[in-house]
């Protein structure tokens, strides 16, 4: 299943918390293109996996690799590097409520890639009408409705070129009918040959989307397989029973 | 009954424009220089490293803690002897920009602090230098939050510049003490200078809480 070269490659992956072990040794690899969900009851660590692969959690233990590179925790221009190759989209958006949408989006490339200008706000304005917002670049955060903010977040996100995008839970914060139009955003990206790695509660959406399920419990991966699979044919009892507790 | 004489301050009008003048050049610069100590003071004791922040902590509370008349003398009297001599405006302006970065700081501190965490991992996760995500994610909704607290206190320091008459610097209540000595009409001369300030305080305050949202946290942060 997973070829030769990873884009994400995770090895023995340790991370507590004093004295509470979060991550108790996780061992995942993700190919180019694939799209990997990550389900399990709160607390069984994936968010805290998530926040690892880009750098906002450091590692106890354990060893990390982006695109064949080793992650450099200490190295700071290591790390910014890291993070233009790895998005990361959070459960509660994190517009800056002082930027409006445009400059929300546009803000990052011309820092970090002095992309700015005319070029920087064409590039902004083509990306909000991938995510169907072309109307609301002058709009502030503040006058959008959670699922647009979320489509600006993930804008904002494509802005750096990321070939890997981390879904930190990016539809628990919406009201149910908003649900839909940020994960018609999350398809569309993975029909394009995004690598992804989300966790998530939707397991229709995981269902439908995700090439892989890796369910996650008391730090560990517990099981992992296709999403038909792993759905239908729960192998352990802590995955037929969390499946069950959803229905 | 007092019988008033306006007409004798008022005809003395150049002194008292002069002393406005002057008064609204300190508050100026000690609002803009004070106003960037005070974000590096913030800097410092959330974000700095530990010795820049007992540093800062150091600096904020040794100023909070004493008068700003001391202040005054100790940098107006007491430098002079360490080889720095000022003369009383820009001894005055000294002080009042090391008065308000302290207070300015404390200030910008508690807007820096409710920040909420996300903002900055949004920042950080767009690759920002984390100087980067202080500047352009934490800074300007910081002061959106505590700009009242900080209006407030750039007026109460263009106030508190009225003790700089006390080292002759040639600000406002200077000239009205001046005026008074020439004509003995103390009481004119200081109602004059107190309808003086208070014009300056309400303008001051409007001008700020108006400049505030338009122009140094606005919608649009451009660079």
């Amino acid at each position: 299943m997973v070829p030769a070269e990873p884009i994400v490659d995770i090895r023995g992956l340790r991370k507590r918390f004093g004295s509470n072990e979060v991550l108790r040794g996780i061992d995942l690899a993700v190919a180019p293109g694939e799209v990997v969900a990550i389900i399990g009851r709160s607390g069984s660590g994936k968010s805290t996996l998530l926040r690892c692969i880009n750098g906002l959690e450091s590692p106890d233990a354990g060893t990390l690799a982006i695109e064949g590179r080793p992650m450099r925790l200490d190295d700071p221009r290591a790390m910014r590097d890291l993070r233009q190759r790895v998005g990361m989209i959070f459960q509660s958006f994190n517009l800056f409520p002082h930027l409006d949408v445009g400059h929300n989006i546009m803000l990052a490339p011309g820092l970090v890639k002095g992309r700015r200008g005319a070029q920087g706000e064409a590039r902004a304005r083509q990306l909000l009408a991938r995510v169907g917002l072309d109307d609301k670049f002058e709009a502030m955060p503040a006058q959008l409705s959670g699922g647009q903010q979320q489509r600006v977040a993930i804008a904002r996100a494509l802005a750096m070129e990321p070939q890997v995008l981390l879904c930190d839970e990016i539809t628990s914060a919406l009201d149910p009918e908003l649900v839909a139009e940020v994960l018609a955003v999350v398809e569309m990206l993975a029909s394009e040959g995004m690598t992804l790695l989300m966790v998530t509660h939707e397991m229709r959406f995981a269902r439908k989307v995700a090439d892989r399920v890796v369910f996650m419990h008391e730090g560990a991966i517990h099981e992992t397989g296709p999403a038909s699979e792993l759905f239908t044919r729960p192998q352990t009892t802590e995955l037929r029973q969390f499946l069950a507790a959803l229905d | 009954m007092v019988s008033l004489d306006f007409a004798a301050v008022l005809e003395q009008w150049p002194l008292l424009v002069q002393g406005i003048g002057a008064t609204i050049w300190l508050v100026a610069l000690a609002a803009t220089l004070g106003g960037f100590l005070g974000i590096a003071c913030a800097w410092a004791r959330t974000w700095g490293p530990k010795p820049l922040a007992w540093l800062a902590a150091g600096y904020v509370e040794s100023i909070r803690n004493t008068p700003f008349i001391v202040q005054l003398f100790v940098i107006f009297f007491g430098l002079p002897s360490a080889g720095v001599r000022l003369s009383p405006e820009w001894a005055s302006a000294l002080a009042m920009v090391i008065n308000l970065g302290a207070y300015a700081g404390e200030i910008v501190r508690a807007g820096v602090e409710a920040t909420p965490r996300g903002q900055v991992e949004a920042g950080l996760s767009l690759a920002l230098t984390p100087g980067q995500v202080f500047r352009r994610v934490v800074v300007p909704p910081a002061l959106a939050r505590v700009w009242p607290a900080m209006v407030s206190q750039i007026v109460i320091v263009m106030l508190g510049s009225a003790v700089c008459g006390q080292i002759s610097a040639r600000e406002l209540s200077y000239f009205a003490n001046l005026i008074q000595s020439r004509n003995f009409r103390a009481f004119e001369a200081y109602l004059v200078a107190t309808a003086g300030y208070l014009v300056l305080a309400i303008a001051l305050r409007r001008l700020l809480l108006w400049v505030g949202p338009r122009f140094l946290f606005g919608t649009v942060w451009r660079g």
